[in-house]
């Protein structure tokens, strides 16, 4: 797995005024970018997912050029074969467990039934433990369950990279050590590569990947 | 009794027609206007409210300009065979435009609270953008857009002014229960009128209590 990126983005709003300019590679399973609030982390890992244009820049995924200004390529989300966990974990409020996982799985205009399991799915749910809780709503099951279907849900999709954003900060400080855990458990089990922000020094240390310092959009 | 069913079916059938192109019509635009970063979007949804607070007669008259047989598109409309003025499908037309920003509105609002983060969610997941729209955005509006087109039903249940304006008064034919009560009320027809009357009431109430149930406060607890 190798991740290449560079990337050029100005953003103004109002007043405010942010420059990022993030560059860097790595060949590591495990990339953690680690950073206080507001140093461009999110906006890295937005770009990566092809869900923020930067002005300059490209990305690439093991070889595979997702985006380069210069040459005109910028692929669609769709078609970047990354998956992106989201900080709160944006699970689908109107489906069940098992219709989030298997979201992606379905691609034309109509979400996956809510009685019937696709084998893929049924094969998340017995991973991640999931199976008992499969037909209730996001709302119904405790935030260490929230966390697991959201990375199912990702891994669903056989992605190249996840990309994951501050994937503990959601919890309790409890249930928060038992998650890296987890997390490192599933990597050891199933080898999807990750890529992790995170504000979080003790992240750093459980993850213990190739870290990234990130400060005021640029890498230290 | 024909002189209250015949009204009331009429009635029924325009407002159903009405809210039905509504739904199509003020979805797309509000889903359009909820995505459109642009200065103009705030002038067109204010040209798109102008029938909520111009008089009825006012929208009418417009109609009849455009739609009449010597309005704008009079003679277009007469050589595909189209005729609008005094039909039924005229009373739509007005129903449908006086409703329109009832509908708009609501599924604008709608549209706007949906977290942007779970269609991102979705399109990292491998949807198109009209999957996306289909699969989130229009599932997690729908209580908001079901409460818009049930006011525009009522709205368009008591439409009076534009409707009488351009399909005019005819019984059996135009004569929706709205124009049948003034009708009836002219002929000193009392009993009749009381009837029509109670019958309108108990039906737009009956669609308020339905839209009131579904506004968002319910939305609200339904969610984390």
């Amino acid at each position: 797995m190798s991740v290449d990126i560079a990337i050029r983005k100005t953003l103004r709003a109002d007043d405010r005024h942010f420059e990022l300019d993030v560059a860097f590679a790595s060949a590591h399973r495990r990339i953690v970018i680690f950073g206080p609030s507001g140093a461009g982390k999110s906006l890295t890992l937005r770009a990566m997912a092809g869900l923020l244009t930067p002005d300059e820049g490209h990305v690439r995924v093991d070889g595979r050029t997702l985006l380069d200004t210069r040459m005109g390529v910028d692929l669609p989300p769709r078609d970047r074969g990354v998956a992106y966990v989201f900080q709160d974990y944006a699970l689908f409020p109107h489906l069940t467990v098992a219709q989030n996982i298997g979201f992606g799985l379905a691609r034309g205009w109509l979400n996956p039934r809510r009685r019937f399991h696709d084998d893929r799915v049924r094969r998340w749910l017995d991973i991640f433990e999931l199976a008992a809780v499969a037909d209730s709503y996001p709302v119904r099951i405790s935030g260490g369950q929230r966390q697991r279907v959201a990375l199912a849900r990702a891994l669903a999709a056989e992605p190249r990279l996840v990309l994951l954003d501050e994937p503990f900060a959601a919890l309790d400080p409890a249930l928060r050590g038992r998650m890296r855990g987890e997390l490192m458990a599933l990597q050891a089990r199933l080898d999807p590569p990750l890529l992790v922000i995170t504000h979080d020094p003790a992240d750093v240390e459980a993850l213990d990947g190739h870290t990234i310092e990130v400060r005021d959009g640029r890498v230290v | 009794m024909g002189t209250v069913w015949l009204p009331l079916a009429l009635s029924l059938k325009v407002a159903l027609w009405a809210t039905a192109i509504n739904l199509v019509l003020g979805v797309a635009v509000a889903f359009g206007l909820s995505r459109w970063r642009s200065h103009a979007r705030e002038l067109v949804d204010s040209i798109l409210t102008l029938p909520l607070v111009l008089p009825p007669t006012v929208l009418g008259y417009y109609l009849l300009v455009l739609l009449g047989r010597r309005g704008v598109f009079g003679e277009w409309l007469d050589r595909l065979g189209i005729q609008l003025v005094f039909t039924w499908q005229g009373a739509v037309i007005a129903s449908t435009l006086v409703a329109f920003p009832l509908v708009q509105k609501a599924a604008r609002a709608a549209f706007e609270a949906v977290d942007p983060q779970l269609e991102d969610a979705a399109r990292v997941l491998g949807l198109r953008e009209a999957a996306v729209f289909f699969r989130v955005s229009l599932p997690l509006a729908a209580r908001g857009i079901t409460a818009g087109a049930l006011l525009a039903f009522a709205r368009a249940l008591g439409e009076f002014g534009a409707t009488l304006m351009i399909a005019g008064n005819l019984p059996g034919r135009t004569q929706t229960l709205s124009v049948a009560i003034y009708a009836a009320v002219q002929a000193g027809d009392d009993r009749t009128a009381g009837i029509m009357v109670t019958v309108t009431s108990v039906t737009c109430v009956a669609a308020l209590l339905l839209a009131g149930w579904l506004a968002p406060a319910h939305l609200r607890r339904a969610r984390p």
